[in-house]
């Protein structure tokens, strides 16, 4: 301290040991917060650390017991004690994507709605409407797809789909199979609504915070309102849209009640969407409390645990491709 | 370029316009029939049991009328305290990763940690707090406290803190570097110009997240089963169970009774609105302090 | 609102979510979803007259099983009776609570509740895949009177883990070789055909909308749902309707004086007026209580239960347990449980 004085005063006559202090004083409140954010940032690293190898361990017996043959094998068998993890994996990765695939075109237009298209009193109104998605529970969810829209599926929807669709070339196996209702589509549909309001709600944060200038001098240079959105609003805050569809993704592949009720449990593989499958959770969320054996529990708790790891792999891809693109873009 | 096909190149880029416009249109229209189609079946299915009583009552045996008092309070204890532990944290940990970790190689794979925390299954969330704080819980004060309403509370906690730090670390970043270089100019320290200024001025996007988070939890099941168990009388002890709203509509919904059947919609009819009052509440809040 | 006001508030708010609830015992439960309706009915009323409160939670009998075992409940229920050896390694004890059936259910065109009959053997028959016609010869053989389509028969049976498919699978190995070298029985097994409806309510869901199903559902939900049940033929050979007197026969006549700790599965019960799937759920404790007022408070609530609790188990369509049964249960408390 008594050196730092010294020097102040040579290189600055009139410094005071006032401002020292403050500059000392706030040196240190810096360090401290820089700590307290840091050891907050651990203590997620630190939680998921836990509830991997918490897993891992209740897993340990089943995967001891399997081994490789426990990610390869269709059997599930709690009879007879043969668990095989494909068809809930596969069931997972399908009912997501597909979620995905319909909820981010359906989002990103309801963004660009709100954000430029609406005029300003309806913007909230419909804002809350579309939050009112996200805060509806995700068992209700489960009970209106089983009892209201897998009737209407099976009634409406599925034998037109499977007339029309399921009788084009090639991609038409994935859309035959009889009017159950419920199904990969269904579970698929269901999980697009529900996290299309977690998708839009920060899309449209994202949009609103774009600055003014930016957009006013594109549409002074005669941009069209898409092509403002497209070639500059997205642009602009697209790390954070990504953040908003890696949101809903988590959202699809981990949500449990909503795809019990309409995925079907069934535990055989089928190409078809309209056939009914099994997700991961759902398979855990069905079966668990009724689970006896200790290698049945011990299978389903591996199956939480393969989670992890599918959503470990699936996330790193999409970050390689996005980084990939980012760099072909220069920056 | 000739006139005609300044015309001609004006016009596809206004036809492109319009396709947009009205997809978005069509894509908001498309989003709000599913919501209209969820409400009115919930309604439709809950208004037998939507009177006072609903608020006053405890969860009935079958056949008497009751209400669900101790679910929505239970809820309502659950959430505010799995908020209160899970938003801080989250929060602490976004503005790490915003402010002193952008691109820093713990700070990205803190990042893909919490990508994948945000994905893990409700369900193994709540196993995870059974095992990792009832069981040893009870063991230790010889099974007087097993399942309780706090270790409920910290399963919704987890479900919280991936929630707040994706939508702090991203709504932070978005702010300008300007207004942090022109505080630091100015001689203010690093916590009191992330405190005071970014995070103030990121507020609505930060809100927006942890309303997000809100809406999650109030809705959650599966990590309630195993960690708050349930309870059909009223209680508000933290340490014992407690009921909640989503689980007595699983155990009510899934039962041959259509009493019990009514209680369950009006009971996710009103946890829904619950949601939007607080989400349109904080909303007002934000707008008024912004305009002063 | 300043600072010392608001932390005075916070400290007010904190100390009411605290407290205790200081006289009363809170003894809690956990298992079956069968039993919930009727073991909350008995808890609310209990709670009337006395100062227990009863709390208990419908997680699935496994999970019931799991809970007792690690003794974060008081008393387990389970649909499946646990084997003599875990009773004796977890020092616990298992008793019937009280008795439901579990009916097959038909959406056929033309065939009205009541008026279909099955055996056991046609059922699993049905159920492996063997059987996919409704106008197949062994249907018709049992149904002289009745005109049967060509329809396709499509199986209901349940995707979640369910005590009901225990006891139905238990039914299906009893009666058919086949059935138990093929498939055997558990609370989840490998369906050979068919779909998979999520609880009680799924399969009755199910079986209403597709035309040509079958399924089982516990007594209740049929009877709610307003959907057409099927009788059967018992392993006395009479052709017997699902109703409580049937249930209450099955009970009536299972040999219980030879099962230890009422190791028993009721289903193909020998008596002539038996319904052959009828099942009952039990309660399990430890025998020597971890908390003692607990398990006396528990102890009460059952006795109570079997003794006056009659009355309102009948009118959730469950059917009590005979006399009988309830002086040999309340002996076996007497002789192995330390209050």
């Amino acid at each position: 301290m008594t050196e730092n004085t010294q020097y102040m005063s040579a290189v600055i006559p009139d410094a005071t040991s006032e401002s020292e202090k403050r500059a000392a004083r706030d040196h240190r409140h810096d360090a401290w917060f820089r700590r307290t954010m840091l050891g907050a940032a651990l203590l997620v690293l630190l939680l998921l650390a836990s509830i991997a190898g918490s897993t891992l361990w209740g897993g340990a017996l089943a995967f001891k017991t399997f081994g490789f043959e426990f990610l390869t094998s269709t059997e599930w068998d709690a009879v007879n004690g043969h668990f095989g993890a494909l068809v809930p994996i596969y069931g997972t990765l399908v009912t997501s994507f597909l979620a995905l695939l319909i909820a981010v075109p359906v989002s990103f237009g309801i963004a660009i709605f709100l954000t430029e298209v609406a005029p300003p009193w309806l913007r909230m109104p419909i804002a809350s409407a579309v939050e009112l998605l996200a805060g509806i529970p995700s068992i209700i969810y489960g009970m209106w797809g089983l009892f209201v829209f897998g009737p209407f599926m099976a009634e409406y929807m599925a034998p037109w789909i499977n007339d029309n669709l399921g009788a084009l070339p090639l991609i038409g196996q994935i859309f035959q199979g009889p009017p159950l209702g419920i199904g990969m589509l269904t579970a698929g549909i269901v999980l697009a609504i529900m996290i299309t309001p977690f998708i839009t709600s920060v899309m449209t944060e994202v949009f609103r915070s774009v600055p003014i200038a930016l957009k006013e001098s594109a549409y002074a240079l005669g941009g069209t309102t898409w092509e403002v959105v497209w070639d500059i609003v997205l642009p602009y805050t697209r790390s954070a849209v990504v953040g908003g569809i890696f949101l809903g993704l988590g959202r699809a592949l981990g949500e449990t009640m909503a795809v019990t009720f309409v995925l079907g449990n069934a535990h055989q593989f089928s190409a078809s969407l309209m056939m009914p499958s099994s997700s991961i959770a759902s398979v855990i969320a069905n079966e668990f409390s009724e689970a006896y054996t200790d290698l049945h529990r011990s299978s389903l708790i591996a199956l939480g645990f393969l989670l992890f790891v599918v959503t470990f792999i699936v996330l790193a891809i999409a970050r390689l491709m996005l980084s990939r693109l980012s760099r072909k873009e220069g920056l | 370029m000739s006139k005609a096909d300044n015309e001609n190149l004006y016009r596809a880029r206004a036809f492109k316009n319009m396709i947009a416009m009205v997809l978005s249109c069509g894509a908001t229209i498309f989003g709000l029939l599913w919501l209209v189609w969820i409400l009115l079946t919930t309604i439709i299915n809950g208004f037998q049991a939507l009177n006072l009583r609903l608020f006053t009552d405890m969860t009935p045996p079958p056949g008497s009328a009751g209400g669900l008092a101790n679910a929505f309070y239970g809820s309502f204890l659950m959430s505010g305290i799995g908020l209160l532990i899970g938003t801080p944290i989250g929060l602490m940990a976004g503005i790490w990763l915003a402010e002193f970790a952008r691109h820093s190689k713990l700070g990205n794979a803190v990042r893909f940690i919490n990508d994948i925390l945000l994905s893990a299954p409700s369900i193994v969330l709540g196993l995870f707090v059974y095992t990792a704080v009832i069981l040893p819980v009870s063991a230790l004060t010889n099974h007087q406290v097993g399942f309780s309403a706090i270790a409920g509370a910290l399963a919704l906690a987890l479900l919280v803190i991936p929630v707040v730090v994706r939508t702090t670390d991203e709504m932070l970043q978005l702010q300008p570097s300007t207004m942090r270089e022109a505080a630091l100019a100015l001689g203010v320290p690093q916590w009191k110009l992330t405190l005071q200024i970014v995070l103030r001025a990121a507020k609505a996007g930060v809100v927006t997240g942890v309303l997000l988070a809100l809406a999650r939890i109030t809705g959650e099941t599966a990590p309630l089963l195993f960690t708050a168990f349930g309870n059909q009388f009223w209680s508000s002890n933290v340490l014992k169970p407690i009921a909640s709203v989503p689980v007595v509509i699983f155990q009510y919904a899934m039962s041959p009774f259509d009493d019990w059947h009514s209680l369950a919609w009006a009971g996710a009819l009103i946890l829904t609105l619950f949601v939007l009052v607080l989400s349109l509440s904080s909303r007002l809040l934000l707008l008024r302090n912004k305009a002063s | 609102m300043n600072l010392l006001t608001k932390t005075r508030l916070s400290l007010l708010l904190a100390s009411m979510c605290l407290t205790g609830m200081a006289h009363a015992t809170d003894v809690t439960g956990a298992g079956s979803s069968f039993v919930f309706p009727v073991i909350s009915k008995w808890a609310t009323d209990y709670s009337k007259s006395t100062d227990t409160k009863i709390n208990y939670q419908s997680i699935g009998s496994g999970g019931g099983i799991a809970q007792i075992k690690a003794a974060t409940v008081d008393f387990g229920a389970s649909d499946a009776p646990l084997k003599a050896e875990d009773l004796q390694a977890g020092g616990l004890g298992q008793f019937p609570s009280v008795i439901g059936g579990i009916v097959p259910v038909i959406n056929v065109e033309g065939i009205e509740t009541g008026k279909l009959e099955l055996s056991g053997k046609v059922l699993a028959d049905i159920f492996q895949g063997k059987i996919t016609k409704w106008n197949d010869p062994a249907i018709v053989a049992l149904n002289k009177g009745l005109k049967l389509p060509e329809t396709n028969i499509t199986v209901v049976h349940r995707s979640d883990g369910s005590g009901t498919s225990f006891n139905f699978t238990n039914y299906l190995a009893k009666v058919s070789p086949d059935w138990k070298s093929a498939v055997g029985e558990g609370s989840a097994v490998q369906w050979p055909v068919g779909v998979g409806g999520k609880g009680n309510e799924g399969v009755a869901a199910y079986v209403k909308q597709i035309k040509g199903s079958i399924g089982y559902v516990e007594f209740a939900y049929a009877k709610t749902n307003n959907i057409s049940y099927a009788k059967l033929e018992n392993s006395a050979g009479k052709v017997v309707e699902p109703s409580a007197k049937a249930f209450a026969a099955a009970a009536a006549t299972a040999d219980w004086a030879s099962a230890k700790d009422f190791n028993l599965i009721m289903t193909n019960a020998p008596g002539a007026e038996a319904w052959p799937i009828t099942a009952t759920t039990w309660i399990i404790m430890y025998k020597q209580p971890k908390n003692a007022e607990k398990s006396a408070a528990a102890f009460d609530f059952f006795k109570w239960s079997l003794e006056k609790g009659q009355a309102q188990a009948e009118s959730l369509d469950y059917v009590p347990l005979p006399k009988e049964l309830v002086s040999k249960i309340e002996n076996y408390w007497n002789t192995e449980f330390t209050k």
